[in-house]
């Protein structure tokens, strides 16, 4: 019974890695670029909530309704005037550029918010604490199933967008060739903007998720991008949409298990998962795929 | 008015200078057969016609507006339409999805769906397959289809028949001639020299990034097209 609760929590856990990597998947998806700083972006969200919440006594939810656009439109100008200026000198630079952001921000975060830890599960009342008790080994947390459910909810509405809308079909036409798509009336650069713009606020839901579930601070930003950057890759590194949750829940199972196995093993064995997948005949096809996959980064999405 | 007008364009890529100082006048609703070896410039020609590559001297007007600055995407809505090379479909689009999507953007007019599909059958029964699934005709029809959507004025088209077995060609070919019935103005690029001379009212012949020579589609010769094609008889051809 331990193993099923086992595999239940890190299903739940999962929806969390979901979220997280979600973002980063769309933007590889669209434009192959890496952001470094996804996870930075992540945290710098959940900072915003908590200095909203410092001077306002409301649920972190409602501090979410002003940080949410608030972050899409600093996706948006990011896009904008930094990743797309560095698009234009060839793949390394945009790589660079958003190594160079997650640095920024995380000093910046430092030098606003000092070293501590936070959390903002205390103010988000009942829902951090509520379970539905299945039996005396298993029980799923309220606040899991609300993340893998929103996580739920975003992929089906990033499907949705991008199968059925006007601006969902420009993306995929973009994501798949640029230059073509300027020629049949597609304005790319702000298809890109856009595309940036969704997923700093997917990142944001993440840094919600974060801050209830567990704590954060300053520095946390690189653990977050590496779990999502394994969950893409267990994923199947942009081959399908969904791939990223699936990898994400995948990631997620290895942990609680490696978790029962040994406390200590819990990281290590999400890390020795990502590890097999990559060396495994499918993960070495991601070069050939990152080629020809990038062209078809998005076509789970499609018809 | 001419429709397009090509003041003294030159396009490089990087040091190479693939189309020199070519000025041309292109009325309303006449097609322009532009011929040539691979290398001479046709397809950069086109590509800065229809906006994809800046020019490094010269300029481009759209019924004496000035668009040399104007991004593709903006070129579209204008009236300006590219099938480029190898047709470039979005691979993992619907075949009605590539029409749709270009179809987001574009000027006002006739074509639509059902337009597109009547001028090529072949396409009706293709529309919720993947783009990457065509033929090569069946995929020129799309592209073709695509550059309709967004109802041009000008129409260029490259290497129309390029990879098409014959009988794939004649139907896109039929299905032009349909399109310049309706009045477009069409600039097209085509090995065929044969079948592309046929259509036009004026060839012209590009070596070398210049225009070498230039008539009616009726009056030239092979011999004449042979020589500036491969650039045989330069002194020639500037009398031509």
């Amino acid at each position: 019974m331990t193993w099923v609760n086992d595999v239940v929590q890190g299903i739940l856990l999962g929806g969390y890695y979901g979220i997280i990597a979600c973002g980063l998947a769309l933007m590889f998806g669209v434009m192959r670029i890496i952001n470094l700083a996804h996870g930075d972006i992540a945290v710098l969200g959940a900072f915003l909530m908590y200095l909203l919440l410092q001077h306002w006594s409301v649920s972190p939810f409602i501090a979410l309704l002003p940080v949410l656009p608030t972050m899409i439109l600093f996706g948006y100008v990011l896009q904008r005037l930094i990743l797309q200026r560095s698009l234009r000198a060839g793949i390394l630079t945009p790589l660079l550029a958003t190594f160079g952001l997650s640095i920024v921000i995380q000093n910046a975060l430092e030098q606003g918010f000092g070293p501590d830890v936070q959390s903002l599960g205390a103010q988000a009342g009942s829902i951090v604490t509520a379970a539905w008790q299945i039996n005396s080994q298993l029980s799923i947390s309220a606040l899991g199933g609300l993340i893998l459910g929103t996580a739920v909810v975003i992929y089906a509405a990033l499907q949705l967008y991008l199968s059925r809308t006007t601006s969902g079909r420009q993306m995929r036409a973009a994501a798949e060739d640029p230059d073509t798509a300027e020629l049949v009336g597609i304005n790319s650069r702000a298809v890109y903007a856009r595309a940036t713009a969704i997923a700093i606020g997917i990142a944001t839901l993440g840094g919600l998720a974060l801050a209830l579930r567990s704590t954060f601070q300053s520095y946390s930003g690189p653990d977050q991008l590496i779990f999502a950057f394994e969950a893409v890759v267990i994923g199947g590194l942009g081959s399908s949409l969904w791939g990223a949750l699936l990898g994400g829940i995948v990631l997620g199972v290895a942990q609680t298990i490696g978790a029962q196995i040994n406390p200590e093993w819990s990281i290590l064995s999400g890390h020795i998962v990502f590890l097999l997948v990559l060396i495994s005949p499918r993960g070495g096809l991601l070069t050939l795929r990152s080629r020809r996959g990038a062209r078809s980064a998005l076509s789970g999405a499609g018809a | 008015m001419s429709l397009l007008t090509l003041e003294g364009l030159d396009l490089r890529h990087g040091l190479l200078e693939a189309v020199r100082g070519v000025s041309l006048e292109l009325g309303e609703g006449e097609v322009l057969a532009l011929v040539g070896a691979n290398g001479a410039g046709k397809t950069t020609l086109l590509r800065g016609i229809a906006g994809a590559h800046r020019p490094a001297a010269g300029r481009i007007l759209l019924e004496g507006t000035d668009i040399t600055r104007v991004p593709a995407y903006q070129r579209v809505r204008m009236g300006i339409a590219l099938v480029p090379e190898g047709r470039r479909l979005f691979a993992n689009l619907t075949v009605e999805e590539n029409l749709l999507v270009a179809a987001q953007r574009a000027r006002r007019g006739g074509w639509t769906i059902d337009a597109v599909i009547e001028a090529f059958p072949m396409l009706e029964a293709l529309r919720r397959q993947r783009a990457a699934t065509l033929s090569g005709g069946e995929g020129q029809a799309a592209a073709i289809g695509r550059a309709l959507m967004t109802n041009p004025r000008l129409l260029l088209l490259d290497e129309v028949s390029l990879g098409l077995a014959p009988v794939a060609v004649d139907a896109v070919y039929a299905a032009l001639r349909a399109v310049i019935a309706a009045g477009t103005t069409v600039l097209l690029v085509d090995q065929d020299f044969t079948r592309a001379a046929g259509l036009a009212d004026r060839v012209v012949c590009m070596l070398e990034g210049r225009f070498v020579l230039e008539g009616k589609g009726s009056e030239l010769t092979r011999e004449q097209i042979t020589d500036a094609y491969f650039g045989l008889g330069r002194a020639m051809a500037v009398a031509g």
